[in-house]
């Protein structure tokens, strides 16, 4: 899209990223009544990471079809593009002050400064690396993350190698296993040091069970080999404790390992602001209404805690950007009187705090995969779950109604083995 | 402390004693290859331009020793095995600048540790890389590391350097209180600093290439002629007949000695291991953290890189291969114990890159400098610790060294000793780089978010010379940061390949076989099995 040349000195409301969160986030802030948003992002094109996400199976929660992911950005742009909305693209935030005074840069802009009423944060994920896990060995070419290497397939035409190992079950590295595979690259196999995929199942069905590729589970790369390029790397079963049993390592030869082992919330931003981190999501500290814990400054999507579905994004960015609204405009909703704590078997719950009087999306995350559980929220209220993995998210309505008799400040959730005595569901 | 040097078949040649106020160490024995004597080296009997002094190796020793010659009317050719300058050890190195303190007495390595220290702080403000006087703390758990703690100071004291002093467990928590409260003594070593070692080699090369030196990369040294008034050597393309040869190659100065029949010196590796740990933990330490040393090992250190993230290592330990730098779980563990005592809140969880080098460790186990048995030949060898802070000492020594040994060292008054300091976005305020991009908005294209690397450094660091990726990153810092290139490595290969006008597929992470992608039709998705 051509470069927005002319920003205007104050905005009502600016949104950090122009991938799903952000756009969401922006499209509900129109929608709620403000006049003047603007959508900053680094790349050239609004998107974020949908843009190199050609394969299909977004969009079922949100538009209830399947889409690609460009298309599933095209939706929101193109609603974006029928309201009034700046969108800066090929521009760096360099800096958002308490007074929500941004500071920002492109070619077509130089450096800016503009003066927002509210921030929403929207600055997505990265990809945990090969450094963050310490992986033993050479550092020769042709180690990279999945999603560097879906940008190369997808949006540069060019072939990160031609027989491709994949260092964990993340779903990137999932779809990227086929993707090569379509490609004409050989996948000999996915490792994961976990007990059990990180993925989705539907991608591990689809994206190697379809295409005959190996998952070893509870293994993991213990060295890698090569001086210049990649030759082969060597993999090891792990025991209960993650720990390598090197007498049974063998070596597995490739040109390429790809990793795909988890994000991490791209919060640099967020701690210049001093804004309050969950250590566990790695994210903002955020209320029901996603307002992190500074004045104006909203916070959305995988900056927040990492997502599984897009479309859970999205459903949480729209939610942002109504709020980012209401402060705007002086309509803020009744302020949260109950803090979320995660109990047994759950390791993050977001938002962190939520208000009784309305009701509430709740996402949380498991630490182990459990069958037939009963997730509980505090005393007032329990629920049936068939099976939960950490790779899928659980979500949780938390009805005005369940909080009828509660008169606490806090409630802790537990997923809690369904053997153990439960009362009945209500 | 000298070795006689023996005759050759060729005459006696007699070291000379520099003026350095150091004796050369380097003369050694010399095998008789028997050849005739005076007899020149067979392609010399072309007509070739003689060049005055070759310098093998571009680590930050060659480099520094081309810098220091190109003061002066010579024809110098610097050639590397590697794509790039810098690319063999000294990439790996700590980045430490020694305090001086820490060295004994008496040896090569002692002395010319603190003399290459002090000329650090020009050499950073004339050639516009960074350094930073941070000061070093060598700490102590028991009374037997604080005895040894005093004859650290002592060694100080001896050799004028100031402001080194013995702090107790007061002064300690008050200037570094995330240190382990077990520490009893430190010795505070205030004139020891940090640089980038990459960004040194890259300064030192790109200065003297400018003052006429003729570098010449990816040209690996495969024979060596000698005998008669010169040297031959091979590198690839026409051979280099030359005056002096220079054995700066590091690792593999043992096999350029041999190369004209010298048995010495030997060469013999000791990797360390590097783990680098994110931003978050700026500040942890102010200052170089060492604990106190062993009689074989400085230990493991924790370090305040110049640009601000923490270094843990490196680790010691005696390899065979030469090349070997990988890093290893034991020497993780190692490196992460050791730091932990040092500085509690030093985790893995932390790390965001790691990587290995390999010292050369001569015979001698001190620096071997100087002359040799074969006339023109001289060593710049077994330059391990504290080699990266006496580089700039090696260079004058050697250099004075070549004036004794009848080079001509005529001063060129066109001489640049000063280069134009890089841009880095992130390290000017907002304001500068407000103005910056009024003049060119590439300033205003963030590369690397990570690092703030705008698009302008990048054409910058590719016409200052950077051909490969790493190339790029240790100029400019691109992809060194906590997402370690998954962003900006294909926009960083873009733009290698526009500047140059290579393919993408061309484009490599460090020279020949590192190749980075390849293009669709090198693989055929739609091959049929026959």
């Amino acid at each position: 899209m051509m470069p927005l040349t002319d920003l205007r000195d104050e905005y009502d409301i600016v949104v950090v990223g122009a991938g799903p969160a952000g756009m969401a986030a922006a499209l509900a802030a129109l929608r709620t009544g403000v006049e003047t948003v603007l959508m900053v992002d680094r790349e050239v094109e609004p998107g974020g990471i949908l843009n190199q996400c050609i394969h299909n199976g977004f969009g079922l929660h949100h538009f209830g079809e399947e889409l690609t992911g460009p298309e599933y950005a095209q939706r929101f742009l193109t609603d974006l593009l029928d309201h009034h909305i700046d969108i800066a693209t090929d521009c760096y935030v360099l800096d958002v002050t308490a007074d929500r005074l941004v500071t920002m840069m492109s070619p077509a802009v130089g450096v800016r400064q503009v003066l927002a009423g509210a921030v929403v944060l929207a600055m997505g994920a990265r990809e945990r690396t090969r450094g963050a896990i310490r992986i033993p060995g050479r550092r020769p070419s042709g180690v990279m993350t999945a999603g560097l290497a879906q940008k190369f397939v997808n949006q540069m035409g060019l072939l990160p190698g031609k027989r491709a190992v994949i260092l964990g079950s993340g779903d990137i590295g999932l779809i990227m296993a086929r993707r090569m595979t379509l490609e004409g690259v050989e996948v000999p196999g996915v490792f994961e040091i976990m007990p059990h995929a990180n993925g989705l199942t539907r991608n591990i069905v689809q994206c190697l069970n379809d295409f005959d590729i190996p998952l070893h589970l509870s293994t993991t790369v213990v060295e890698i080999h090569g001086r210049d390029r990649v030759e082969k790397v060597t993999v090891a079963p792990v025991d209960d404790r993650l720990r390598p049993d090197l007498s049974r390592a063998r070596t597995v030869k490739c040109d390429t390992m790809l990793a795909s082992i988890g994000l991490i919330p791209e919060n640099e931003l967020s701690q210049k602001l001093g804004l309050r981190i969950d250590p566990t999501t790695a994210g903002p500290v955020v209320t029901s209404t996603m307002e992190t814990s500074r004045d104006g400054v909203f916070a959305t999507g995988n900056v927040v805690h990492i997502h599984d579905l897009v479309d859970f994004v999205s459903q949480e960015s729209l939610l942002a950007g109504e709020n980012a609204a209401r402060y705007v405009t002086g309509r803020r909703p009744p302020a949260d009187n109950i803090k979320l704590n995660p109990g047994a078997n759950v390791a993050s719950v977001v938002p962190h705090t939520i208000s009784s009087d309305r009701e509430h999306t709740v996402y949380l995350r498991v630490r182990k995969p459990m069958e037939k559980s009963w997730l509980r929220l505090g005393e007032v209220y329990e629920k049936r779950l068939r099976y939960v993995v950490p790779a899928e998210m659980v979500s949780l309505k938390v009805r005005p109604r369940f909080l009828e008799h509660f008169h606490g400040d806090s409630l802790t959730i537990d997923i809690v083995p369904r053997d153990e005595p439960g009362r009945e569901e209500q | 402390m000298l070795a006689a040097a023996r005759t050759n078949g060729q005459g006696a040649r007699e070291t000379s004693r520099t003026g350095f106020a150091l004796e050369p160490s380097g003369t050694v024995a010399h095998t008789n290859r028997g050849q005739p004597a005076l007899a020149p080296p067979s392609s010399c009997l072309h007509p070739v331009k003689v060049k005055d002094v070759t310098i093998i190796g571009g680590g930050v020793i060659g480099c520094a020793i081309a810098r220091e010659l190109t003061r002066y009317r010579l024809d110098v050719v610097l050639v590397e095995s590697e794509v790039e300058v810098g690319f063999g050890t000294s990439k790996s190195n700590s980045g430490i600048i020694h305090g001086g303190h820490h060295t004994k007495p008496g040896t090569l390595k002692g002395e010319l540790s603190w003399a290459g220290n002090q000329r650090w702080v020009r050499l950073a403000q004339e050639l516009g890389f960074g350094f930073r006087r941070n000061g070093d703390l060598t700490v102590a758990f028991d009374e037997a590391d604080v005895e040894v703690l005093e004859t650290i100071a002592q060694q100080g004291k001896d050799r004028d350097i100031p402001g080194v002093e013995i702090w107790g467990p007061e002064k300690i928590r008050l200037e570094e209180p995330n240190l382990n409260q077990d520490i009893l003594a430190a010795v505070d070593g205030p004139t020891a600093g940090v640089v980038n070692p990459y960004e040194a080699c890259f300064a030192l090369i790109e200065c003297a290439v400018a003052n006429g030196l003729d570098l010449r990369v990816e040209s690996p040294v495969t024979a060596i002629e000698s005998g008669g008034d010169g040297l031959l050597v091979h590198a690839g393309g026409e051979p280099i007949a030359t005056r002096f040869v220079i054995n700066a190659a590091g690792v593999h100065a043992e096999k350029v000695a041999r190369m004209v029949g010298l048995l010495e010196p030997t060469i013999r590796g000791r990797k360390g291991e590097e783990y680098l740990l994110d931003k978050r933990l700026a500040g942890i330490v102010h200052r170089t953290i060492f604990p106190c040393p062993t009689p074989t090992s400085k230990g493991i250190l924790v370090i305040p890189t110049f640009d601000g993230t923490i270094m843990v290592g490196p680790t010691a330990q005696a390899v065979e291969d030469l090349e070997d730098v990988t890093t290893t779980a034991v020497g993780a563990t190692k490196a992460f114990d050791l730091a932990r005592r040092l500085v509690p809140g030093i985790s893995e969880r932390d790390c965001i890159a790691e990587f290995a080098g390999i010292r050369a460790v001569a015979g001698s186990n001190d620096f071997v400098i100087g002359p040799t048995s074969v006339p023109g030949f001289f060593n710049a060898a077994g330059i391990q610790s504290p080699g990266l802070t006496a580089a700039p000492a090696i260079a004058e020594m050697l250099v004075h060294q070549l004036g004794e040994a009848g080079l001509d060292l005529v001063p060129r008054p066109e001489f640049k000793r000063t280069m134009p300091r890089p841009v880095h976005a992130a390290s000017i305020s907002v304001g500068e780089l407000t103005e910056l991009a009024e003049s060119d908005r590439k300033f205003a294209r963030v590369v690397c978010r990570c690092e703030l690397v705008t698009e302008a450094e990048i054409h910058d660091a590719i016409s200052r010379g950077a051909r490969t990726l790493d190339g790029l990153k240790f100029r400019t810092r691109a992809g060194m940061g906590r997402c370690q290139g998954g962003f900006c490595t294909s926009r960083c290969m873009q733009l290698l390949a526009a500047d140059s006008g290579a393919a993408m597929s061309d484009i490599t992470k460090r020279g020949d076989g590192s190749w980075l992608v390849l293009d669709r039709d090198e693989i055929d998705a739609n091959e049929v099995p026959a």
